[in-house]
């Protein structure tokens, strides 16, 4: 096993580790920060999966985030309404089912991501950062204007959707379905980084030109890495608006996509848990720091500073060393 | 004469940029088993027309054909998918993989199907044999697993070349591909060069003219943008007008 497999393996388990010790000594709130982090742990894996191995630093990726949570959002408040979602040309209802839910999300910030991603990737540099932020907004917007589901006051749901067979309301219970979802989005990663997609999609990133000349068109391998990251957060939306029982238009606003970029940058990007390590760290941080001053940000801040300029490869590369080329 | 049809040709390419007519009216070809040499004093105007013959730059005018089709329209990649591998005068690598993961894209890109997610590339027996073969060829079998940075300037363009085999090309286009190879690498590059031209045939700009004169079957010279002279390495030799142009001094 590489030193960065351990680190990552300690990582899962200190995640894991975290809520069963809170659900011990009965500490629901620890485990409700604990899936908070891994919730937003899985936004940076999708993210990571762009900007590490695609080299798209995309500021839009809240444009995802916001229509999972809105996803989960119009789908429970028609369920708790009883009432339909339309009704022509087919009758379509709302539901409380998370794994229904779930594929309305995947579905919507797919083809978002299908969409944005098919003109923003015609950019590169500051453009496309640029491009994608723009796009955000537009969401933003949209939903703040969007009186039907809330508008600028959000949404709120009353009861927490189900999952077979279990308790979602049930903190721990909710967590490991979470866990769940965290453990699914890293083995996607995980595979993809190692296919021969993969390969292709980590050389365009190095040099255009040389997968243009082996025949390979690094647009359509951009596209394809832009659209399963956006899923992959999009789900996360899902998952973070279930657990706070409540959506609103911030889901889609820039800050969050600079955080999820914050959790990345921070754990280190291009590594696999690099995004659980950041998300970790900055929940923890928010929680520790945020009891003291409600300028915490500002460590924050120092914190990453350091990182950018001293660790490049995150707190995950700080910790497993230097990533060698290996095959 | 021959009547062979060619594998490679371009007729009339013109390209400017601004004031400068980097390509004027260019008209060669590349025939089946021969080696074409490209040569012309520095800022000629050889890589932007290697650019124009891969697809990586828009002739104003002019066409491009291979085998035949008129490839002038389509893109790099296309135009790779179509038989044509080009290798850079300065090294476009993935310098952060290895040597061996630069040959297996190779591979992989002349499957035509990259979008592969499901298994690892690295154990794609089919992908790794194919570029281990072409490493070997080269003479990179030592360093499949040393980081591309890590090479040298020389290894570079021998990896070069290696990815270019694992495309199994109809026609070779290199631009330099003994620059920075030393008096010893160079040869060992000739030889090698000299044996691939029956795979297939290569148009090759080179500065080397002990290489040129060893290997090209033709030589074409370029000079401000235009074609002065095609022809046998005696012709080339042996005209005033070249002679006075780039090899005056030298020879
Ligand atoms: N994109 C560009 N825009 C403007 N001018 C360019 C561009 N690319 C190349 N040139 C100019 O075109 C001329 C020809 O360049 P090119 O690289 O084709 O020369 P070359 O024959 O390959 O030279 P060398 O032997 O030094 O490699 C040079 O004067 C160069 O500065
Ligand atoms: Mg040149």
């Amino acid at each position: 096993m590489s030193r960065e497999s351990i680190v990552n393996v300690v990582l899962m388990l200190g995640m894991l580790a975290v809520p069963l010790w809170a659900y011990s000594a009965d500490e629901p709130f620890i485990i409700t920060l604990t899936t908070r982090a891994a919730i937003l742990a899985i936004a940076g894996v999708g993210l990571n999966m762009a900007l590490g191995q695609g080299g798209l630093v995309s500021l839009g990726h809240a444009m995802f985030f916001g229509l999972g949570g809105y996803s989960m959002g119009i789908l429970a408040s028609h369920a708790q309404t009883y009432t339909p979602l339309m009704t022509w040309p087919v009758v379509i209802e709302g539901t409380s089912s998370m794994p229904v839910i779930w594929l309305l999300a995947l579905l919507m910030s797919g083809i978002a991501a299908l969409i944005t991603g098919a003109l923003s990737l015609r950019t590169s540099g500051v453009y496309f950062i640029m491009i994608t932020l723009a796009f955000g907004q537009m969401f933003y917007y949209f939903a703040v204007s969007w009186p039907a589901y809330g508008g600028d006051d959000g949404l709120s749901i009353y009861v927490r959707n189900q999952f077979p067979g279990l308790n979602t309301l049930d903190p721990i219970q909710f967590f490991a379905i979470v866990y769940g979802v965290l453990l699914l989005a890293l083995t996607l990663a995980g595979i993809i980084a190692r296919s021969p997609f993969g390969l292709a999609l980590n050389a365009a990133r190095q040099s255009p030109a040389r997968v243009e000349a082996v025949g390979i068109s690094p647009y359509r391998l951009r596209l394809a890495v832009y659209v399963l990251s956006g899923m992959v957060t999009g789900l996360a939306g899902a998952l973070f608006a279930d657990l706070n029982r409540f959506v609103s238009p911030s889901m889609f606003s820039w800050q969050t996509s600079g955080e999820i970029m914050v959790f990345v940058i921070l754990g280190g990007v291009a590594r696999l848990c690099g995004p659980v390590a950041g998300a970790a760290v900055f929940i923890a941080l928010e929680h520790f720091l945020g009891g003291l001053s409600e300028y915490w940000h500002v460590y924050l801040g120092a914190l990453l500073l350091v990182i950018v300029l001293f660790a490049r490869g995150g707190l995950v590369g700080l910790v497993a060393g230097q990533r060698h080329a290996h095959d | 004469m021959r009547m062979t049809e060619p594998v490679l040709s371009i007729q009339g390419i013109c390209k400017r940029f601004g004031a400068l007519q980097v390509s004027d009216s260019v008209t060669l070809d590349v025939q089946p088993g021969e080696i074409h040499a490209l040569i012309g004093p520095n800022g000629a105007g050889k890589s932007t027309l290697i650019q124009q013959i891969a697809g990586g730059l828009q002739p104003d005018a002019g066409r491009v054909f291979l085998c035949g089709r008129d490839v002038t329209r389509l893109n790099t990649a296309a135009r790779s998918r179509l038989g044509l591998a080009r290798t850079f005068q300065v090294s476009a690598l993935a310098m952060e993989d290895t040597v061996l993961q630069n040959a297996v894209l190779g591979a992989l890109g002349a499957t035509g199907h990259p979008f592969q997610m499901f298994g690892s590339a690295m154990g794609r027996s089919a992908l790794r044999s194919k570029a281990e073969e072409a490493l070997r060829r080269v003479g990179l079998s030592d360093h499949a697993h040393t980081q591309t940075a890590e090479l040298s300037h020389g290894q570079r363009r021998q990896l070069e070349i290696a990815v270019a085999l694992t495309l199994d090309p109809k026609v070779f286009i290199m631009d330099e591909p003994m620059a920075g190879l030393g008096t010893q690498g160079s040869q060992t590059m000739t030889a090698f060069l000299n044996t691939l031209r029956s795979e297939a045939p290569i148009l090759m700009v080179e500065h080397d003219m002990e290489a040129v004169f060893a290997l090209a079957d033709r030589i074409s010279v370029l000079v401000y943008g235009q074609l002065l002279a095609t022809g046998t390495v005696a012709q080339i030799r042996n005209n005033p007008s070249v002679q006075q142009a780039y090899l005056g001094t030298d020879t």
